[in-house]
């Protein structure tokens, strides 16, 4: 077995029983990246200095029988939190001058814990896509077959994980952008609850929205690192105050007598039929597992992806006014007066989705129109959520689809920007709500490409999710396929 | 036509906490430039404000000072408006939920008469930083060391009729910020600003008039002065057929001239929705009782006490306890002994005109409280004259020396030997052969308007140290012996 196929806790293992170094380990990372993300440009950048370093000090603390179990386990960051003294771009022409002087929470959670940061994941221009092709630095490519997306916006951090070229990686989700990549991809990709990861250092697109999470090839691997990453910051006043509870500790649980819902509105009659044929497989495998399902009914649902797209747009066009040409990021050159500056500069430094996300959110909020979109969007945000919470009273789970197709081609939506939009309507509520929610591999196209189901669980239900994960890949294979097929197309 | 003016303020005061509203840096002024902007001030990528609780205690403050309603949840919001020295592209404040609700302010007016003054609401916000249009070429440069500086802005109803109760309130106000220690009241660094708003309207109609207004002034005086010209500038307009414009002004004070800055066309659409990243501000009742328990005495409860219990009148009562300084100067003076109405008299006569010369306010001044009271003392007792003890004040301030020590040093103690003043006296007498002659010749109820030349020579002759009444007793007795 070679130690790019490695779960954290078998390379956890192999460190401390001295199989290998975390130099070692580190080293073949990199010599993979190197080797092969040409193909997939998964990383805008690349740190073999910090991560030598890094693996060095991690082996130090090995020989002295003191390391956890993400000491010297690698790991890439997308390219949204802050690390300092490392470019830090969130994808775009306007940050790629940046270099962050200061690492965000999540980061610095992460190297406390010992883990080595290979480099940085490329991704939808400030977040904002699904298919990871608004990025300034090119287009993604999805490692089950490279004509296809990865999906977005963590799309570099999925392929990154997908094609082995990071055991693991951080990434966020504002609509969808961990578990809709982790689905195209054949990952694990948990949103946690908002507040339980902090945002501080992440750069925000919408920042009500916004929240951190892991994409892993497996729920154990996506446990182990959310549970260093979890934890109340002071430097976020939307931090969970309260602790939240260590989800590996619950990975042995039972899913017998446990109930999961399935809102009527996710399973339409359009809906692809491989999906829906893995959806039906899914419920199956859940069923012999013990757990029993049941119909609910989340009518606003139909409303998240409008709503959705007024919230986030209006934030973002507040958020992303600091980029100006001022003070840090991208500066015209010649600015003839402070209007050209600020007009030039931000023409020239944005792509097209995000103006048109800056252009929709700053209509949203004009005066004479926010009674009708923004005020409307944040009614309709609380009843969905009321919804939700009321489902929740009848079911612990509730499961659907992660995205109603799977990959589809680099370039076949890029004039269609609803449509991309459209994309999203499993993954929104989640967000829109604030509740976690989980994509795992669930089965395979006939051409083979992967396909996720979602599960959602109450606020500070991450340990109950990734444990249903971790269940069914138990009693499955799906993520180990993943792999194999991954290695078939790299061989 | 007879006009009347209505005029409503909006103050903006910056909070005194040691770090910024949103972020750990400091308030520090006068530092060099972006000293003190950290990166959440410089709004880097990534960053989040932190509420700065010390900030929400003294808006609370401010709202339990002028009986105004507290409210237990209140709401940030985003006002969205590009400018250079705005960091984020957006302010930070409050609109429909802001943390003190409406109250009042009874300002006493320069006649005595008392006007109640109502306020709207005040609201928390962060300060922009400064852009500097000078020593940068075609550049301006920009500072961001206030950006993030904590401020309520207060906003009050257009009660006020002219530029005396617009004064008049702005000093009341700036007598309440200061004693409830929320702001160090320095006007002329940005401490307190207030943005005027002036409408005029004929004598009697109800409806109000189109306003202006007159932004960033900060003196009581320049104050006075805008007001004063923008209500001409408007009567003018409107009596000779034009109409006054909603517009923002700029005043001028070097030239004492005022300009347009921009219609209220040209206004911003501000886009306000509340900031994500900031959870609303919960206030319990326990907390705001605990601060309501911690307010100092407020400057009308001060006036009140210093004419009931020292006996001052009104409007010195009131003079000193709008200037919180002059007031903890007053009560120190008076804890040490000193005669509270003369006290109050030296402070607003004598070190008021000194220390205005020097700019200085009372917590700044060389001469301190404890000097003041040793002095009026050394006066009481008579080891000074009120003459000598303004010169022994004068060499204190200069050489910072204590009124005792001037008083011995200088040998300025009135001359208590009565033998060594009697052989003066007689001297004096003496020596003034024609004058002792008119005396005595002239009738007796004209002689103690005569005396004065025998007194002043008296003091010639003692460099003013001898006792005035001493000198009068000598004299008349003296004098008195020979009409005989």
């Amino acid at each position: 077995m070679s130690m790019h196929t490695l779960s954290i806790s078998q390379m956890a293992k192999g460190l401390r029983e001295g199989e290998f170094t975390s130099e070692a380990l580190t080293r073949h990372y990199l010599a993979r990246i190197e080797e092969l993300d040409d193909e997939y440009n998964s990383y805008i950048t690349v740190t073999p200095e910090i991560a030598i370093e890094q693996a060095k000090a991690a082996d130090e603390l090995i020989a002295t029988g003191n390391a956890g179990v993400l000491t010297g386990i690698p790991i890439a960051h997308k390219d949204i939190f802050c690390t300092k003294g490392v470019r830090t771009s969130a994808g775009s022409k306007m940050l790629d001058n940046f270099i962050s002087p200061y690492d965000a929470t999540a980061v610095s959670k992460l190297a406390q814990s010992g883990m080595v940061m290979l480099g940085k994941t490329n991704m939808d221009e400030f977040a904002m896509g699904s298919t990871n092709e608004s990025s300034f630095y090119g287009a993604t490519t999805n490692p089950f077959n490279t004509d296809m997306i990865p999906g977005g916006s963590s799309g570099g951090s999925a392929a990154a994980v997908a094609a082995l070229l990071a055991p693991v990686a951080t990434a966020t989700d504002t609509g969808g952008s961990i578990r809709q990549p982790a689905s195209h991809c054949g990952l694990t990709g948990i949103k946690p609850t908002y507040g339980a990861v902090s945002r501080f250092g992440m750069i925000a697109f919408a920042s009500s929205l916004d929240q951190g999470g892991v994409v892993a090839r497996t729920a154990e691997d996506a446990a182990l690192v959310l549970d260093a990453m979890m934890g109340h910051d002071p430097l976020d006043s939307t931090s969970n105050p309260t602790a939240s509870p260590a989800t590996t500790a619950s990975l042995g649980d039972s899913l017998q007598g446990k109930t999961i819902g399935v809102p009527t509105q996710f399973l339409s009659d359009n809906l692809d039929a491989d999906v829906k044929r893995v959806f039906d497989e899914t419920r199956a495998t859940l069923e012999s597992l013990g757990a029993q399902f049941k119909e609910t009914d989340l009518a606003a649902a139909e409303q998240a992806v409008a709503t959705y797209y007024v919230i986030a747009p209006a934030e973002a066009s507040a958020n992303l006014s600091r980029y100006d040409g001022v003070k840090f990021g991208y500066r015209c050159k010649d600015p003839q007066d402070l209007q050209d500056l600020y007009l030039r500069s931000r023409s020239e430094g944005f792509g097209d989705e995000v103006k048109r996300r800056i252009l929709v959110g700053t209509y949203a909020l004009s005066a004479g129109y926010y009674d009708a979109y923004y005020r409307k969007a944040q009614q309709v945000r609380a009843l969905l959520t009321q919804q939700i919470l009321a489902a929740f009273e009848g079911v612990d789970m509730i499961m659907g689809p992660t995205a109603p197709t799977p990959a589809y081609e680099l370039g076949d939506k890029v004039n269609d920007p609803v449509a991309t939009y459209l994309e999203d309507m499993f993954t929104i509520p989640a967000n829109l709500s604030g509740i976690p929610a989980i994509s795992f591999a669930a089965g395979f196209t006939e051409s083979g490409l992967p396909i996720g189901m979602q599960l959602m669980a109450p606020h500070y239900g991450e340990a109950a999710l990734l444990n249903a994960a971790h269940q069914f890949q138990l009693a499955t294979n799906f993520h180990v396929q993943a792999v194999e097929k991954v290695l078939e197309v790299q061989a | 036509m007879n006009w009347q003016t209505v005029i409503g303020l909006e103050i903006h005061v910056q909070l005194s906490t040691n770090t910024k509203i949103f972020s750990g840096a400091s308030t520090q002024v006068g530092e060099a430039a972006n000293v003190n902007a950290s990166a959440i001030d410089l709004a880097l990528p990534g960053t989040l404000p932190l509420l700065n609780k010390e900030a929400v205690d003294k808006a609370i403050k401010f709202g339990l000072a002028i009986g105004a309603e507290v409210n237990p949840v209140s709401v940030f919001e985003r006002k969205n408006y590009f400018y250079p020295d705005l960091p984020k592209g957006y302010q930070t404040t409050q609109l429909d939920q802001p943390i003190v609700g409406a109250g009042s302010i009874d300002v006493t007016l320069p006649n005595g008469s008392v006007k109640t003054v109502r306020i709207h609401h005040a609201h928390l916000e962060e300060d922009a930083g400064k852009s500097v249009h000078e020593g940068f070429g075609d550049c301006s440069g920009i500072d961001l060391n206030r950006a993030g500086t904590p401020l309520i802005e207060i906003v009050t109803e257009p009660d006020m009729r002219n530029a005396d109760e617009a004064v008049a309130f702005a000093k009341a106000l700036h007598g309440i910020v200061t004693s409830i220690g929320i702001c160090d009241g320095d006007m002329s660094q940005g401490s307190m600003r207030f943005d005027v708003n002036i409408s005029i309207r004929p004598m009697g109609e109800d409806k109000l008039g189109t306003r202006t207004e007159t932004k960033n002034l900060n003196s009581f005086r320049f104050m006075e002065r805008a007001i004063e010209l923008e209500v001409d500038r408007q009567i003018d307009l409107l009596e000779t057929g034009g109409e006054v414009t909603q517009e923002t002004r700029l005043y001028n004070a070097d030239q004492h001239r005022s300009r347009a800055m921009r219609s209220k066309e040209e206004a911003n659409d501000y886009r306000y929705f509340p900031c994500p990243d900031l959870l609303p501000v919960v206030v319990s009742h326990e907390h705001i009782e605990e601060l309501r328990k911690s307010l100092p005495e407020l400057p009308a409860a001060r006036a009140e006490r210093y004419q009931s219990d020292l006996g001052l009148p009104s409007k010195i009562a009131i003079q000193i306890a709008d200037d919180t300084a002059a007031s903890q100067y007053l009560d120190a003076s008076v804890s040490k002994g000193a005669d509270a109405k003369l006290a109050a008299n030296w402070i607003t006569g004598e070190i008021t005109s000194r220390a205005n010369n020097e700019d200085l306010s009372f917590s700044e001044i060389p001469f301190s409280a404890d000097w003041l009271a040793e002095l009026l003392t050394a006066l009481k007792n008579g080891v000074v004259s009120s003459k000598i003890a303004k010169e022994v004040f004068e060499y204190s301030w200069q050489d910072n020396q204590s009124p005792n020590k001037v008083i011995e040093s200088r040998g300025l103690k009135q001359m208590s030997d009565s033998g060594e003043l009697e052989a003066i006296v007689d001297d004096v007498i003496a020596n003034a052969e024609q004058q002792v002659a008119n005396y005595i010749k002239a009738p007796a109820e004209k002689r103690g308007k005569m005396m004065g030349f025998f007194v002043g020579q008296i003091m010639k002759a003692t460099q003013g140290k001898a006792n005035p009444k001493q000198i009068n007793q000598l004299l008349a007795q003296k004098l008195n012996a020979l009409c005989e």
